[in-house]
């Protein structure tokens, strides 16, 4: 752990992306920054209003913050191979740790213990010498529209109510009611030994449950540290990289929704993509187009139950829509989730609008339908089976590819400047009924083999005719384009092409060329239209794509150096945000990005599966993957 | 009591029932699959789920039938609006306390409290089992009402 300064703030009052650290229990979470205020919180789940947002107004959005009273270092980290994250503040005087988690248990213990149906508990344990410490409470749910009426209730802590639910906090440190405008605050001395616990809970159901403090908040923790480390240690991957890949695949099980298996992309909204700008968009829902990916990192780990809780929901979810696909769904599938603006928050950093919903989910990407049949291929080589529902349901999936794959739509990156021929969505048509009638040949799918094989193949011959650009030496963003993007790196990685192949290393050099630098990658020029003022940040995807690229093609040098250079991007925790800044390296965008860490981790899987092999190797494809006639 | 009217129309008010929540599934207008749901209760294979769902839903409704029954019976008389009523509080009662209801009962069903154990299991309803889609209260409560006024329709009361 490095000491840093506690306090990083910009001079509009807001901590970097990167100084935050996420929490949660696979149904909601928080981000805790390391000034000990945790900013954002949104509960019972991922995309419910929030309780705290001062990520996204520090005046009006709310926090709950202790930390010590005059000025302090701090030091930060994870307990090994947990989410129970540690903060640890030194001042001249002493030190005391924060230790902040939401409680987690195994449907056994909560069989047999009466737990609250939300809980945030935080544990300050002083270290040495003495501390004042100070502690603000400031709840301000409805994404801060709402300023609550906070009751003392004594014993029973400190209650307010919004919106059907109550919020209740218990503190071993004393909290006073300050006047009339909805916050609580209180100082305390820590000293060596001290430990004191401060727990959150909210409730819809009365009578609440509330949990007790003390040596049973302990107990919490020990259980909670417990039931993470047994989670981490079934991790397969034993390389070079594993912390890495572990504090990953921690990352992203926090944001999966245990009881559909949903994985969000990211829990935070309107983090802005450039700072002061305009991209700033709402994650807080589950995007198709991570399918195939997210699965091979929860397969290839070793957490075939996440995997096929996920695909299972993803089948699951796109039935009402089906034989159309989303290009996002909420947790439970609902298709319905317009965007709106919240014009009363300032945003983070004065980046406007702040929204909720996303408009995204009203257009049309083709690449959706690759991603999941290309998932449900994943699934079945794994050993899973369809039902009759399933497999009609895919072969519906195949048919909407076959009638539809010539239109124009809105792209992986769902552009908001129209529709074009995204060469990129085609090769995804064409992985679909590829993987279609490969699932038919191994698993009887019921499809029309003949007229998938047609279509698949006169899929191939556009996108080799129109998809490549000789004079650029490259794939091109779109058909009979002349630019580049960074979603052309996922060819080979979905076994259209060898990494190897001419026009494969080509696009990959030209990729490295015009849309690199060092071992970032943009996602596309500044010169391409997406219905938005230029300018963000380096695509953390992208830049991991680049890596399974270089090692598939033959460099597994040049990209154990590009991977190692990107791990240098992850925050002090081990967290990477969706873009990373050009110039200083910062996380920009909503943070943490699931995407972002599923690209780590399977950037990590093909190094190692390279090195072992210490050849280029091709992805699982049927047959025809790798051929390409120029 | 009439037994034949609760056994006949109980009958085709349930497959009428069934037939309507179908339909809103074909339509995309909702997830919801009720014999699907009743029969992972006793079996994880999903298409003798449906078989044997269906079986129990139709015990259901006969059982249901005899309490509409029941209550003509009280009323000495049964028209088809009077039966759409009872459906109507059927429905109600479905939606907001016996679908919610169900994570605790059955062995297959997630509840909201899940985690962060993941779930390859079926996901709860929630409330007024909008996690089935939104549109699920409506084509619910559309099902009920016309299994009330079947009964409410042909029941004779004696």
């Amino acid at each position: 752990m490095n000491a840093r300064p506690g306090q990083s703030f910009g001079a509009d009052g807001y901590a970097p992306i990167g100084d935050y650290a996420l929490i949660g229990d696979c149904r909601s979470a928080a981000l805790v920054g390391r000034d000990g205020s945790l900013d954002w919180l949104c509960w019972p789940r991922f995309d419910s209003p929030s309780i705290f947002a001062a990520l996204l107004d520090t005046e009006r959005g709310g926090r709950f913050r202790i930390r010590p009273v005059g000025s302090y270092e701090t030091e930060r980290r994870y307990l090994p191979e947990s989410n129970v994250l540690e903060t640890i503040f030194r001042t001249p005087s002493g030190a005391f740790a924060l230790r902040d988690l939401m409680p987690v248990a195994t449907e056994e213990e909560k069989q047999t213990s009466l737990l609250p149906e939300h809980e945030i508990l935080r544990e300050v344990e002083g270290l040495h010498g003495e501390v004042t410490l100070e502690v603000l409470y400031a709840p301000r749910p409805q994404y801060g529209e709402i300023q609550p009426v906070i009751e003392q209730r004594g014993p029973f802590g400190l209650r307010c109510q919004t919106d059907g639910a109550v919020i209740t906090l218990r503190s071993e440190l004393p909290l006073e009611l300050a006047g009339d405008d909805g916050h609580a605050s209180g100082t305390a001395v820590v000293r060596a030994g001290d430990q004191k616990y401060l727990s959150l809970i909210y409730s819809t159901e009365a009578p609440a449950v509330a949990p007790p403090l003390g040596d049973l908040a302990r107990d919490r923790i020990s259980r909670s540290e417990r039931w993470w480390r047994d989670w981490a240690s079934r991790c397969e991957y034993e390389g070079p990289y594993r912390a890495a890949v572990v504090r990953s695949a921690l990352a992203l099980k926090l944001m999966t929704y245990a009881p559909s298996g949903a994985v969000v992309a990211a829990p935070t909204t309107s983090l802005p993509e450039k700072l002061g700008g305009e991209r700033n968009w709402d994650y807080r829902y589950c995007w198709l187009r991570d399918a195939s990916f997210t699965l091979r990192a929860l397969f290839d780990l070793g957490y075939p139950e996440e995997g096929d809780a996920f695909l299972h929901w993803m089948l699951h979810a796109t039935r009402l829509s089906w034989p159309e696909l989303q290009v996002l769904y909420d947790v439970f599938g609902a298709d319905h989730l317009p965007e709106r603006t919240l014009p009363h928050l300032s945003g983070y950093a004065a980046s406007q609008p702040v929204r909720v919903g996303n408009d995204a989910y009203g257009q049309l990407q083709l690449d959706v339908y690759g991603e999941v049949i290309d998932a449900a291929a994943r699934f079945a080589h794994a050993g899973g089976q369809f039902d009759r529902e399933t497999a009609n349901m895919l072969a519906g999936l195949g048919r909407t590819v076959c009638a539809r794959w010539q239109e124009a739509d809105e792209g992986i990156w769902e552009g908001r400047g129209g529709r074009f021929q995204h060469t990129h969505s085609k090769v995804l048509c064409w992985v679909a009924l590829d993987r279609l009638i490969d699932l038919h040949q191994r698993h009887q799918l019921p499809v029309d083999v003949e007229q998938f094989r047609r279509e698949r193949d006169t899929i191939r011959a556009t996108i080799e005719e129109r998809g490549y650009n000789d004079r650029l030496g490259s794939y091109t963003r779109v058909l009979d384009g002349d630019d580049l993007d960074a979603s052309l790196l996922t060819l080979p990685l979905y076994g259209y092409i060898d990494a190897a192949h001419p026009r494969m290393a080509a696009t990959c050099a030209r990729i490295h060329e015009r849309l690199g630098r060092d071992a970032l990658i943009a996602r596309y020029g500044e010169s391409t239209r997406d219905g938005l003022p230029a300018g963000e940040g380096a695509f953390g995807i992208c830049s991991f794509w680049a890596v399974e690229c270089q090692a598939r093609g033959g460099n597994l040098a040049g990209a154990t150096a590009a991977f190692e250079r990107l791990l240098g991007y992850t925050n002090d925790v081990g967290l990477l945000a969706e873009e990373i800044d050009w110039e200083t390296g910062a996380a920009l965008g909503n943070f943490p990005q699931a995407f972002t860490h599923v690209g780590l981790i399977n950037a990590a899987l093909t190094l190692a599966e390279c090195s072992r092999e210490q050849q280029p190797v091709g992805r699982v494809t049927s047959g025809k993957g790798v051929e390409v006639s120029p | 009591m009439n037994r034949g009217g609760i056994g006949l129309w109980g009958f085709a008010g349930t497959v009428v029932l069934t037939t309507l929540l179908a339909g809103s599934q074909a339509l995309r207008l909702t997830r919801i699959n009720i014999p699907f749901m009743l029969g992972t209760m006793v079996t994880p294979d999903r298409d003798r789920a449906k078989v044997v769902g269906f079986g129990m839903h139709l015990v259901n409704g006969w059982l249901f039938a005899t309490i509409y029954a029941v209550a003509f019976q009280s009323w000495r008389r049964a028209t088809w609006w009077l039966g759409a009523l009872i459906g109507l509080v059927h429905a109600l009662f479905v939606l907001t306390v016996g679908l919610p209801m169900l994570p605790g009962l059955h062995p297959r069903m997630a509840s909201e409290q899940r985690g962060p154990t993941p779930t390859q299991q079926l996901e709860p309803p929630g409330f007024l089992a909008l996690n089935y889609g939104r549109r699920t209260p409506l084509s619910v409560a559309v099902a009920h009402l016309v299994y009330g006024g079947i009964l409410g329709a042909f029941y004779r009361v004696r």
